[in-house]
């Protein structure tokens, strides 16, 4: 397979998770936001959003205030705005017709078919009454694909190129998310049990999808504590960082068991998650959560890198 | 011989409104249907397209970025005993075209013979020094041709344009009839139609066959097959992308290519890997930025000194373009003589060479029934339609055929075949051409029956090319 063709399907992928989890985001800002007592509050809200989504410093440079409708604009398809999810949907498609010929119909079907739709979706501006709509449709497209991978995909170098980029986005998305809000999850007597928390530690939840899982989980208690386990270390979790760097160790061990050799990225990826498997909770609060996340993050994105350049990439 | 006054050929109706017996049975089956079910699956098929990502860009419409080439869905149906006739015509051809370039950059005998003037090669851009003495693997220069044919009635078809370089519109011919089959498919069972979709293969065989000189075929290793494209921006990304991907080839672009150990090799994830064959679809300036065009990024630096010492096979070879060029077009029937020993089977459109002065007297004469085009042009652009044209464009034409007669030839405006297409009202008669596909190996000349229909939408038009607004077809060949 073209190095070229590799990160064609890598970033596809990256890109159409990333959509999905900014559509996550965007909704959960907009409940919030809803719920909001004061503007100042929903102003926050939206400024959390746009920290989160990594927009925040683009976003100021032209707008003044963070009224909800402005904002999810934005996000989702301000022209200026190269992180826009309609610019993230161009990307991803660009890179699936470069990979044309590498993956199935059925999954260009898809990829294109999400973009097409959203297109023309986003081509108006967003109001409220249709923002659910929209994100909705977003994160179908994500899914969709996903499934047409899943479904009609060999399990080849291909099909693991495109794992590892939704693994890497995945894991990199959670971690931030936490990494903004990490100080929700801080044990602070004076806050343990207050509204307040409650409402923060669901949002967290609810902006990675965990809710329900977490309330079933735990008979539907809450606590900080078990957050924090549930959103690093749960291993049947599906975007906690522990299973997306094992779902990652396993594309890897495919591309080796292919290829017929392993490279530095192996040895990178075995490094990280062995730290991670002898982790516990109590051992990342010592050692200071937004440390241990930025850590990781670090840690993620040279995987990143160091697969890029193992598997040529680009020249 | 212009529009207006000559009788018109339909492929569906005799003149009395009887229908040929070439579309009988579609007839049969067209007046049965319930023409609002059809009018919604024309709707659904351009929907389908758009899925697919069946689409061509057109230079310089920034918005348009990808357009879809209008489908219409009435096939255009040759019977058995007509593609008979066109197999050898064309056959006679593409033999001649290969025995010319071969001449052409070795002994040149035809021009020693008299047969084609000097002139025509001179300070002409398509004739490659760089290919002089060199012969391409297998004695084959052009792998994959296109013949543009125009019909003017029951037995006349002749040919418009030969197509050497790298002529597009194959996946059309493929994807149509996919179309066809997914919205008719009853149709198919009714009507013994010619299968089209073995192309692929067929081209990657033909390919195959044409091995350099560095392939070895150690261990029953086949040759490996690559095709070259300018990328996603190009008109034709969706076709090269198709191709590689129904022949199991790898899609590359310049980039991903560099010349190691005297062979092209591809950047792949494992390391870089030789290339025995590279179908490209970039022309042949921009192949190699040491030989040609130094600011291309498009080709291979270095690829022709691998293509010289036999490392690599080029499809098709560099050089190919001076047998298309619209100045030989007009020598072409002393060229089948000359090569061939026979008369060509497939007239030419009768042409004039703007280059003599006797006819370019005749030609400013006559302009308004002539159509003038560019020697170099291609695609539609540049050329002059005498009887639609207005007295400013004309007296605007004429001045540019004084200051430079040799660029221009001029042919009559011929009254082309019509097909019928799909309309709101019914079905209406459109002008039509046929681009057949044939490949050429050292096992012989292979023709798809079928080919690409294009047909001029606008009523009265004759311009069938996509950028200026022409549709495609479907196009049958029967079994006998």
């Amino acid at each position: 397979m073209l190095g070229r063709a590799a990160n064609g399907v890598y970033w596809m992928a990256r890109y159409l998770e990333r959509a999905e989890n900014t559509a996550r985001l965007i909704d959960v800002g907009f409940h919030l936001a809803l719920t909001s007592s004061s503007k100042d509050s929903q102003y926050d809200e939206w400024r959390s959003v746009l920290t989160t989504a990594g927009l925040i410093e683009g976003y100021e440079a032209s707008h003044s205030d963070f009224s909800g409708a402005q904002v999810f604009n934005y996000i989702l398809r301000d022209r200026d705005n190269p992180g826009s999810v309609l610019n993230m949907l161009e990307y991803a498609r660009t890179n699936a017709r470069v990979v044309r010929t590498s993956i199935t119909n059925a999954v260009w079907e898809a990829t294109n078919e999400g973009w097409m739709t959203l297109r023309d979706m986003l081509s108006r501006p967003v109001r409220e009454t249709n923002l659910g709509e929209v994100l909705s449709a977003i994160r179908q497209t994500g899914q969709m694909v996903r499934g047409a991978l899943d479904g009609t995909m060999l399990r080849n170098e291909v099909y693991n190129f495109a794992r590892i980029g939704t693994f890497i986005e995945r894991a990199d998305n959670t971690a931030r998310i936490l990494d903004v809000k990490y100080y929700v999850l801080l044990p602070s007597t004076a806050w343990v049990g207050s509204n307040l928390d409650n409402q923060q530690w669901d949002t967290l939840l609810r902006s990675v999808a965990g809710n329900r899982a977490f309330s079933w989980l735990n008979a539907g208690s809450m606590d900080p504590r078990e957050i924090a386990r549930f959103l690093i270390l749960d291993a049947q979790f599906p975007r906690s960082l522990v299973f997306c760097a094992e779902n990652l160790q396993a594309s890897l061990a495919g591309l080796a068991k292919e290829y017929g050799c392993e490279t530095s990225a192996h040895e990178l990826l075995r490094d990280s998650l062995t730290r991670l498997h002898q982790l516990d909770v109590d051992k990342i609060f010592e050692q200071g959560l937004h440390e241990f996340l930025q850590e990781f993050i670090t840690a993620t994105n040279a995987v990143g890198a160091v697969i890029a350049a193992d598997y040529r990439f680009t020249e | 011989m212009s529009t207006t006054n000559a009788p018109k050929f339909d492929e569906m109706l005799n003149e009395d409104g009887t229908v040929r017996s070439a579309y009988a049975d579609f007839r049969n089956w067209y007046d049965a249907q319930d023409k609002t079910w059809l009018r919604r699956q024309d709707g659904e098929a351009e929907r389908f397209f758009r899925r697919i990502g069946i689409t061509f860009n057109v230079y310089g419409e920034a918005d348009a970025e990808e357009r879809l080439i209008p489908f219409d869905m009435i096939p255009r149906i040759i019977t058995a005993r007509e593609w008979r006739k066109l197999t050898k015509g064309i056959e006679q051809r593409v033999r001649a075209i290969n025995a010319f370039l071969q001449d052409l950059y070795h002994r040149q005998e035809i021009i020693r013979s008299g047969r084609l003037p000097i002139e025509a090669l001179r300070n002409n851009e398509a004739f490659l020094s760089q290919m002089i003495g060199f012969t391409p693997p297998g004695g084959v220069y052009t792998h994959i041709v296109g013949i543009d044919l125009v019909r003017t009635g029951p037995d006349e078809f002749m040919v418009l344009e030969d197509n050497a370089r790298t002529p597009s519109g194959v996946s059309y011919m493929l994807e149509n009839r996919e179309t066809m089959m997914a919205m008719f498919p009853e149709l198919f069972t009714k009507i013994p139609v010619r299968p089209v979709s073995d192309y692929p293969r067929r081209l990657a065989r033909s390919l195959r066959a044409c091995a350099p000189a560095a392939y070895k075929g150690a261990g029953g290793k086949r040759p490996v097959v690559a095709v070259l494209t300018p990328g996603i921006y190009n008109s034709a990304y969706f076709e090269h992308a198709f191709l590689a991907d129904q022949m199991g080839a790898e899609l590359v672009e310049g980039s991903d290519l560099r010349v190691m150990d005297g062979r092209v090799a591809m950047r792949t994830t494992t390391g870089y890997k030789a290339i025995d064959v590279i179908y490209r679809r970039v022309d042949d300036d921009y192949l190699d930025p040491l030989t040609f065009n130094p600011d291309s990024v498009l080709g291979v630096a270095g690829i022709m000194d691998v293509y010289r010492s036999g490392g690599i096979t080029i499809a098709n070879a560099p050089g190919t373009g001076i047998a298309d060029d619209k100045a030989i077009y007009s020598y072409m029937p002393e060229i089948v003589e000359f090569y061939t020993g026979e008369k060509p089977i497939l007239d030419n459109v009768p042409t004039w060479r703007c280059s003599e002065a006797d006819s370019l007297a005749y030609v400013l004469d006559n302009l308004k029934d002539l159509v003038v085009k560019e020697v170099h042009g291609s695609g539609g652009y540049g050329m002059l339609i005498g009887p639609t044209s207005s007295k400013k464009e004309l007296a605007a034409f004429e001045e540019k055929l004084r200051a430079r007669p040799a660029n221009y030839i001029a042919q009559p405006t011929l009254s082309l075949s019509t097909v019928p297409i799909f309309t709101r009202e019914g079905l209406a008669p459109r002008h039509v051409d046929l681009r057949p596909f044939v490949l050429v190996s050292p096992d012989g000349i292979d023709i798809t029956p079928g080919g690409l229909t294009r047909v001029a939408l606008k009523k009265g038009s004759l311009v069938v090319n996509s950028s200026q607004g022409g549709g495609t077809k479907d196009s049958w060949v029967l079994e006998d």
